[in-house]
């Protein structure tokens, strides 16, 4: 494998991620994360000189919605899947700034 | 002493004045019950698919266009992926590579003179949901109806110097898209959010310092605050060999002071993707045209119009065009009655006399050109005065009532009748022999008195002419 991945980038991946990786399942995703950048480095080796960077996978473009409201209050619905509600509320574990 | 200069470079958030979200149907009005506007696109339920609301881009390509901006003519949406819980997708739609509007600039006018700032770009996203502490249960509670509502980003250069550069760029930004329709631009209400990005640098220095951004600043007061105590927090710490850090901080506008929040994450670490759920958008010649047509006419072509074409005073002209609103009413209310400088004098007297009494901002005016129009029509066909017109404009403004109706249920038509008043003088003058004497031995401004005592006595409704006309005779004959 040419990309090596440091414990340390592991590491900064999973925090950003919000995952916590035990011991054995950091060296499977350093082993996978590696062999995903060297099929990177394979891409790269093709040569794309005049070919246009693709945005999208279907050749579809300005899908749009009018501006004109639709949608009622389905707050009920919507707050049955809250793990927890109150006042309406979607309940959340205490965050400040 | 070493010299200092501030660089300030400012992020502009705008909620755009579109009645849905930007990627679903739900309503965008303020101060619902919470999560009454909610859908599963705009709450992230998985599976939920964003479209994109048209009005959004009409409005984003139009405040471009009059930031003199080059509008992208293929241009798409990007992931910007952070966990926050008034975030419930974990990523915030937003534009990174190719952002609806670059380039563009606006010129601002100090003391200093006129200067261009430079606008980096204008990108188009979604705002976030709104998160409330709760005391009770030490939990936070989460209001999605804010969730998706449609922002622009306005990115400048670092071009401004000063606080009052800031407060003139934003007011130049407020006014232009306030002319636009594209939101209605408060502060206070959030309307609209700068960011300011601030660092201190020696003069003659060509490299910029360590800069901070400073969020939570709710009024151009606060700005100008925040920007005079960070100058001097970071000149302070230089001056004590200290460094600058990198972060955002928060202004306390209440403590006068600032914190910082959390240290600055570097742009790759919202790890941005192109967005997969919405397709390209591309603007032809025939689309940018028509937003290009449909342009309003700005401020400072319409402060030149107003003095020429209704011959306002260049002060005039000022004070009305500052808000687009006074502006509506000044053209509605000047084609009816045709008295441009009747409709000005109502509008910066006693329009803003009453505005600054009752906390309002000329947003929030309510009343029609229609009953403005017809009261300024009553004084010059002479049916009311100038005293009773005063009392029923602030009916006007209050409940926007209908004059020529209100004038005939008060009974408060002018008395124009000689006879009349000459009765009530006669006994103005018999009840006031002092100030009749003061006037007679050349104390001229005893007849403001007398004028006073008679409107008083006639109930404010005699001819206030025929009132100084005859007193004057009167006063004279015996």
């Amino acid at each position: 494998m040419a990309n090596i991945i440091s414990d340390e980038t592991i590491e900064y991946v999973g925090i950003l991620a919000k995952l916590e990786l035990d011991g054995e399942e950091k060296e499977k995703a350093k082993k996978d994360m590696g062999s995903m950048l060297d099929y990177i480095d394979k891409l790269n080796e093709l040569d794309t000189t005049g070919v246009e960077p693709m945005s999208h996978v279907f050749p579809v473009q300005n899908v749009f919605r009018e501006d004109v409201v639709r949608n009622g209050d389905d707050r009920e619905n919507i707050l049955r899947n809250a793990p927890e509600e109150k006042d309406g509320n979607f309940v959340v574990p205490k965050t400040v700034d | 002493m070493k010299q200092y200069e501030t660089v300030i470079g400012l992020e502009v958030h705008v909620e755009l004045a579109t009645k849905t979200k930007i990627f679903c149907s739900c309503s965008t009005a303020f101060g619902s019950a919470p999560n009454t506007h909610t859908c599963p696109v705009c709450t992230g339920m998985p599976g939920s698919l964003p479209v994109l609301n048209k009005q959004v881009v009409e409005y984003a390509m139009a405040v471009g266009l009059a930031t003199n901006c080059e509008i992208t003519r293929y241009g798409k949406f990007d992931r910007k992926n952070y966990f926050y819980p008034d975030n419930p997708q974990n990523y915030q739609i937003s534009q990174l590579y190719l952002p609806i509007c670059r380039n563009g600039h606006v010129d601002i006018e100090t003391e200093q003179g006129k200067k261009e700032i430079r606008i980096h770009e204008i990108h188009m996203e979604e705002d976030a949901g709104k998160l409330v502490h709760d005391e009770w249960s030490d939990c936070s509670l989460v209001d999605f109806n804010r969730s998706g509502v449609p922002l622009i980003e306005i990115v400048s250069e670092p071009d401004m110097r000063s606080a009052k550069e800031v407060i003139a760029y934003l007011e130049k930004l407020r006014l232009t898209i306030q002319y636009l329709g594209a939101s209605d631009c408060k502060l206070n209400e959030g309307s609209m959010r700068a960011d300011v990005n601030l660092s201190v640098r020696e003069v003659g220095a060509k490299e910029f310092g360590t800069r901070t951004e400073m969020k939570n600043l709710n009024s151009f007061k606060a700005i100008a605050r925040a920007i005079e105590n960070e100058t001097e927090r970071q000149i302070d710490l230089i001056e004590d060999g200290e460094k600058v850090i990198q972060e955002t901080r928060r202004w306390d506008d209440n403590k006068g002071y600032s914190y910082a929040m959390r240290s600055k994450e570097d742009a790759q670490d919202y790890r941005y993707f192109p967005e997969p759920d919405l397709v390209p958008i591309v603007i032809d010649d025939e689309w940018l045209n028509r937003v290009k047509d449909a342009q309003p006419e700005f401020r400072d072509e319409k402060k030149v119009r107003y003095m020429e074409e209704y011959k306002l005073p260049e002060y005039d002209a000022d004070i009305i065009t500052l808000h687009k609103k006074m502006a509506d009413i000044f053209e509605k209310t000047t084609e009816l009655c045709k008295n441009p400088k009747k409709v000005s004098n109502y509008l910066m007297g006693e329009t803003m006399r009453l505005l600054k009494d009752k906390g309002q901002e000329p947003e929030d005016l309510k009343f029609s050109p229609e009953n403005l129009a017809k009261l300024i029509n009553l004084v010059e066909q002479g049916v009311i005065n100038g005293n009773t017109a005063k009392d029923v404009f602030a009916k006007i403004f209050e409940e926007n009532v209908d004059p020529e109706e209100y004038v005939k249920e008060h009974g408060l038509k002018m008395d124009n009748n000689s006879d009349e008043i000459r009765k009530i003088v006669e006994e103005v003058l018999a009840n006031n022999p002092q100030s009749v004497q003061d006037y007679r031995n050349g104390k001229e401004k005893a007849i403001g008195f007398l004028v006073g005592q008679t409107m008083k006595a006639a109930k404010g409704k005699a001819n206030p002419g025929i009132v100084n006309q005859l007193l004057k005779e009167m006063l004279k004959n015996e």
